[in-house]
């Protein structure tokens, strides 16, 4: 109300400038995600041709169809589906019960610990050792390479030592203890209760790494029925770009073309197939995300 | 507070297995992630000393012969080691500097629009794309410069700018542009969170001040919002600085093609490369320890930097 009847030309101007800021940035962002959904919905040949720019022209699914049709799509999925379930569960128990442990007043070895987990955040064996060593102990091939490689995150238990640490005092801790609860019974009955928020955000960030990797399936897997659903959009919408290259600026005759304005609307419509779950989930977790990066970038 | 002490004491005077017994559940705690880490941390680390030896599958790691530095002086002495150094360097040095300021403007802007459904507008789509796969990053680079009928071809073939085929893919000078401004793209809204974060903790005691003193939005947002960042600022730029030879592999080696290995080959796409690939995998473990060590000299420069300036240090 006071900004009202102080706003002068200035300030008013200053709006407008910042109005204007935030709709370009908002249109930068959004328009390439907006393109591909309309894009995905039209006929692939004025998609082509530049005849799609602000909505969906002449509906057509063939994209759609064709993606729903293609097996290793449905594979995909259900493997990162497992992948994913598994090592979010992981991930997330783990940090949370280290967590809880470095969150509690000193006892021995607290500091050596957490200096032992810090040093992995500075330091790893690299590419080569790892992928040695996974050969060695026979995780090579193996779909629990997955799950394993990656589940323990030090930033992960550091957010969660520091939430755990502002939201419940050791005072709390030794009141109950007082009453012959031990460690097991406080963490599951009040440590967890109270750090919904913060298992959201961990949920959040664990599973999304997991559905969106694809590098040590890359690496450590060879059958093609374990593959998640990443390597199978990598085969389809960056691995065939350098083949589609060669052959969109050839001359097209009629069904070569018909062939290639088929494969362009799959790639649309495998983005949208692949990337909605997320987009979907990810909203609703949004008004953590600030004490999530926060937390996160403290030492605490 | 006296109470506190004298339990502290009378704690540290039980003698060291006591005090572990009654801690026991929190080991147990703790162990599922130390196991893990041991296995998949620090067990790779013991591999490191192939880079130090001829390594021969057949022979083991510790059975393989020693060679000191041999395979750094060779990697020293290749011709890709310039090209893969100098690649990694400006591309890092070039995500540092278009990366930062957008996000500030951003957390700026936001923190001063006083409509709050454009502020959730903006920050509900400008987060998106960090949870948007890099493939699909990628793919979406590819499908959008692809040479005769992606739409920034014919956007530009509409404006009367650019006829014919676009040829930014095939183009090893425009990599660095397409990968920095891809990700600045992808991680805009993202990095805005954390200065977000900080300018919610500013006073707004100051604001009232400011605005009673005839200050205008302008002077409030430069004077008061922008110095009470500059501390994040400085902090994220030093820290980022220290993460300078770890461009993420990921994106790198999915971007590139015949056309532009000449600027996109970096030392992790290399390491990758003549070792997963070819299997020369005591070269390439050298090439990564060479990687990861100035990366650990530099967190560690880096943070002694941060606590000179008076900064929160990592440890």
């Amino acid at each position: 109300m006071r900004q009202s009847i102080r706003a002068n030309r200035g300030d008013r101007l200053y709006d407008a400038v910042n109005y204007t800021i935030l709709t370009l940035l908002l249109l930068a962002v959004a328009y390439p995600l907006y393109f591909v959904i309309i894009a995905s919905f039209s006929d692939p040949k004025l998609v082509a041709s530049g005849k799609v720019l602000f909505w969906p022209r002449s509906l057509d699914i063939k994209g759609y169809i064709e993606v729903l049709n293609y097996a290793p799509i449905w594979t995909g999925y259900r493997n990162t589906l497992i992948y994913t379930t598994l090592f979010t569960a992981l991930s997330v128990m783990t940090s949370l019960l280290a967590g809880y442990a470095l969150s509690r007043k000193p006892f021995p070895g607290k500091t050596l610990v957490t200096a032992f987990l810090l040093f992995t955040m500075f330091f790893n064996g690299g590419l080569i050792p790892t992928y040695l060593l996974m050969k060695e102990i026979g995780l090579y091939g193996n779909p629990l390479v997955i799950v394993l490689l990656g589940a323990v995150n030090v930033t992960n238990i550091i957010i969660s030592r520091t939430f755990i640490k502002s939201t419940i005092p050791d005072e709390l801790f030794e009141a109950a203890s007082m009453d012959g609860c031990s460690h097991f019974s406080f963490f599951f009955r009040i440590a967890l209760p109270v750090s919904k928020a913060l298992i959201a955000v961990l949920v959040l960030f664990a599973a999304v790494s997991q559905w969106n990797s694809w590098f040590n399936a890359m690496i450590y897997l060879r059958d093609q029925q374990l593959m998640p659903l990443q390597m199978v959009l990598r085969d389809l919408i960056v691995s065939q770009s350098a083949m589609s290259m060669a052959s969109d600026s050839a001359d097209m005759g009629g069904d070569a073309a018909a062939q290639i304005y088929l494969v362009e609307a799959m790639r649309y419509a495998v983005i949208i197939v692949s990337t909605l779950p997320i987009m979907c989930v990810y909203p609703f977790v949004q008004k953590y995300f600030v004490k999530g990066v926060m937390i996160g970038s403290v030492k605490g | 507070m006296k109470l506190a002490g004298t339990a502290r004491e009378r704690e540290a005077l039980k003698p060291l297995r006591l005090r572990m017994w009654d801690n026991r559940q929190l080991y147990l705690f703790l162990l599922p992630a130390i196991a893990l880490v041991i296995a998949f941390n620090y067990l790779p680390m013991y591999g490191i000393m192939i880079a130090f030896k001829d390594f021969k599958p057949h022979l083991g790691i510790i059975d393989s012969p020693w060679v000191g530095l041999k395979h750094f002086d060779r990697f020293f002495s290749m011709p890709m080691f310039e090209v893969v150094l100098k690649n990694t360097l400006l591309i890092s040095f070039y995500v540092l500097i278009a990366g930062f300021p957008l996000p500030v403007l951003l957390a700026l802007a936001l923190n001063s629009t006083t409509n709050q459904r454009m502020k959730k507008l903006v920050q509900t789509v400008t987060y998106a794309p960090h949870f948007i796969s890099i493939v699909v990053v990628v793919g979406m680079v590819n499908i959008f410069f692809s040479p005769s009928m992606g739409i920034v071809r014919n956007l530009l073939d509409m404006l009367g700018v650019h006829e014919g085929n676009l040829g930014v893919l095939m183009n090893a000078s425009s990599f660095p542009h397409l990968y920095v401004w891809s990700g600045v793209w992808q991680g805009l809204g993202w990095s805005s969170i954390i200065y977000l974060g900080a300018l919610s903790a500013v006073d707004q005691s100051m604001h009232e001040a400011a605005i009673i003193d005839g200050a205008s939005k302008f002077q409030r947002v430069m004077r008061i919002d922008l110095p009470s960042i500059l501390p994040t600022i400085v902090i994220l730029l030093i820290l980022e600085s220290g993460t300078i030879m770890n461009v993420g592999f990921e994106k790198a080696f999915l971007m590139q093609n015949s056309f532009n290995i000449s600027t996109s080959e970096i030392i992790n796409t290399y390491v990758y490369k003549i070792g997963i690939k070819e299997g020369q995998y005591s070269l390439s473990a050298a090439i990564g320890l060479f990687n990861s060590g100035i990366n650990f000299i530099m967190i560690l420069v880096v943070n002694q930097i941060s606590k000179r300036l008076g900064q929160e240090s990592l440890w």
